[in-house]
């Protein structure tokens, strides 16, 4: 009876780490971009579900698998951040949180009801061929779909962060990260790293959105919970950390999942709302965050 | 002989007579609004002065006190719940109800402050700390039986009207909504013009140098957020007893929670008029909307123009529509 709770209870954690995982890398976008330009963006689940929708139409209307029409979504995601941040978001960086947080509310806005005109409102969902298939490692079954989701992840994030430590660009936009003025100062083209950081987050999104839609069917309605869910993830991660946002996908993916087995499946996000109290309160810098100076 | 200067005149300052002509003119004409108007356009009128009242809540918090709270809907469904489940369970009627409503929205606004400034959380971090207690609280009242749990709590709808109860058609809830909009304008030019307004704004434009010079921050934030709360927890109770039916899901959603924050912004943060102004073009533009969307009947359409309406006013009049409109027609009111 033990060994049996035991047994689903590690099913549950795994299956958590996987799909925490790819939360993480969703976090991932929303971390990049505050980190660097101090905006948040609040149309980050809109973008995720659009993400989402677009591997669902490539599966749907191409037969294309969400794991192969990644990259394209990827790259269609990292132009229309760049133009995005270009257009609309540059004027109001530095501007007060309000004017931020209404010209993003009105980008999710559009966004999610595009979707909505666009898809319905009925939820989408892709069956691959694997979705059955499981991977058997002594007693814990690992599903097929969540486990090339959560390696995708994982391989996007490593690529991220080889980006921000081996590449010229990915260096400046650190370095216009910790001193604006700075940056300034040795000529670096700031407005343009703005809009690469812009593109960066929203291509990390764009593909946490394709690989997610493997494991969960899409709505629009998802949209705003998603949103929310970053926020907890970077938060309780700390916010503008990169091992913060994917180590805090990671807790979130577990918790959820683990407080969907133990108590009722809907009390799975109040846990995580707890959380993000506790340590907005305690250690507003997140677990993994570096101190404020 | 000469007059100290009396509340009423203090409260009148230095505003320009045509601004009292027209708040005078104002106040007449929604008066006698329902005489004229169909069942439709009271329906309307209804929303705006709900959207005026509930901004002007806010705006003391975020527009006067400068800390943004994305989690009003909390107060609104506090307020809500308690004054509808003492009616419902106990039979105690609104008007009793109403102070133990506005009490528990207040102890709420008092823990999140509290919290919220001792720890000297801002800007982003204090606006996360708002949203997460009202997604907590939607949470914990989708479990909580006495509230009626995800399936909601129902008012019973009588045909006839009983003021006692606050029962009765849109007429009778017009007139309240008007009540508690007006009463919160006149409340908020009195707030402003007293010590403690003057101490709110120093603290919306630095924290750092009010403290300095001797403002007690902590305190007056925290009278902000009491005060914004409790306004917020009257709108909950009317919301309650005007719609009949509360669910978690609606009373503390989050997309509540902005809509809130809608009217003041849109209409000009910090102004007395911003959030009715804003709660005029926002409530106008939803209508208008509405109208398209069912002629295109496209999902979607409709929230999509709301959308770009919001993205074209947030780019070209980031400060609210009030003050540019305000200069425009010659009324002195600058944001503060």
């Amino acid at each position: 009876m033990t060994s049996d709770f035991l047994l689903s209870l590690a099913q549950a954690v795994t299956k958590g780490l996987l799909t925490g995982m790819v939360y993480g890398l969703m976090a991932l976008g929303l971390s990049v971009i505050f980190g660097v330009m101090r905006v948040v963006n609040f149309a980050h689940g809109e973008m995720m579900v659009v993400g989402m929708y677009l591997a669902w139409m490539g599966f749907e209307y191409l037969g294309v698998s969400p794991l192969l029409s990644l990259p394209a979504i990827a790259a269609l995601f990292f132009f229309a951040g760049y133009a995005l941040q270009r257009s609309l978001i540059s004027p109001f960086i530095g501007r007060p949180e309000h004017q931020q947080f209404l010209l993003l509310l009105a980008v999710a806005i559009l966004l999610v009801n595009a979707c909505l005109a666009i898809a319905g409102p009925d939820s989408r969902g892709v069956q691959l061929d694997s979705q059955f298939d499981s991977y058997e490692l002594g007693p814990l079954v690992f599903d097929a779909v969540r486990l090339h989701a959560a390696l995708a992840a994982v391989a996007i994030a490593a690529l991220l962060w080889l980006f921000f430590t081996a590449t010229r660009t990915g260096k400046s936009i650190r370095a216009a990260a910790d001193n604006h003025m700075g940056a300034l100062v040795v000529g670096l083209d700031v407005r343009r790293l703005y809009a690469f950081t812009f593109g960066v987050g929203a291509a990390c999104v764009g593909a946490a959105g394709a690989l997610m839609i493997t494991i969960i069917p899409v709505t629009p309605f998802l949209a705003g919970e998603y949103t929310l869910l970053a926020f907890v993830i970077v938060i309780v991660g700390g916010l503008g950390s990169m091992t913060g946002a994917l180590m805090g996908g990671l807790l979130i993916g577990v918790s959820e999942a683990v407080a969907g087995l133990l108590l009722q499946p809907s009390l799975k996000s109040m846990f995580s709302f707890g959380l993000l109290i506790l340590v907005l309160l305690l250690r507003p810098q997140g677990l993994f965050g570096k101190s404020n100076s | 002989m000469t007059f100290a200067r009396r509340p009423l005149q203090r409260l009148v300052g230095d505003a320009a007579p045509r601004t009292l002509w027209l708040l005078a003119t104002l106040l007449v004409v929604l008066l006698v609004a329902p005489a004229i108007l169909g069942k439709y356009w009271l329906s309307v009128l209804i929303l705006v002065l709900y959207f005026a009242y509930v901004g002007q809540a806010w705006n003391i918090l975020m527009g006067f006190a400068g800390q943004l709270s994305l989690g009003h809907a909390l107060y609104v469904g506090l307020g809500g719940y308690v004054a509808a489940g003492l009616f419902f369970h106990y039979g105690i009627g609104p008007w009793a109800g109403v102070f133990v409503a506005v009490a528990a929205a207040a102890l709420a606004g008092m823990i999140v402050g509290y919290l919220g400034f001792r720890f000297s959380l801002a800007g982003v971090y204090f606006a996360l700390l708002t949203i997460a207690f009202s997604e907590f609280t939607r949470l914990a009242f989708d479990h909580w039986d006495w509230a009626g749990g995800a399936g909601g709590l129902f008012l019973k709808v009588d045909a006839g009207t009983d003021i006692v109860n606050l029962r009765g058609g849109s007429l009778l809830f017009y007139y309240v909504i008007l009540a508690l909009a007006a009463g919160a304008f006149i409340l908020c030019r009195a707030l402003l013009e007293s010590r403690l307004g003057r101490y709110w704004l120093a603290i919306r434009e630095d924290a750092e140098a009010a403290q300095a010079v001797g403002v007690p921050v902590l305190r007056c934030k925290m009278i902000a957020i009491v005060i914004s709360a409790a306004l917020t927890a009257l709108a909950g109770v009317w919301n309650a007893f005007y719609y009949n039916n509360l669910f978690p899901e609606t009373a503390f959603a989050m997309g509540r929670s902005i809509e809130i924050t809608l009217a003041p912004i849109i209409g000009g943060l910090g102004t007395l008029f911003g959030p009715i102004v804003g709660a005029v073009v926002l409530t106008g533009l939803g209508e208008a909307f509405t109208d398209l969307g069912e002629a295109l009947s496209i999902p979607g359409i409709k929230q999509i123009f709301y959308g770009l309406a919001l993205l074209v006013i947030v780019m070209y009049r980031p400060a609210g529509v009030w003050p540019w409109l305000a200069e425009k027609l010659g009324f002195g009111e600058r944001r503060k």
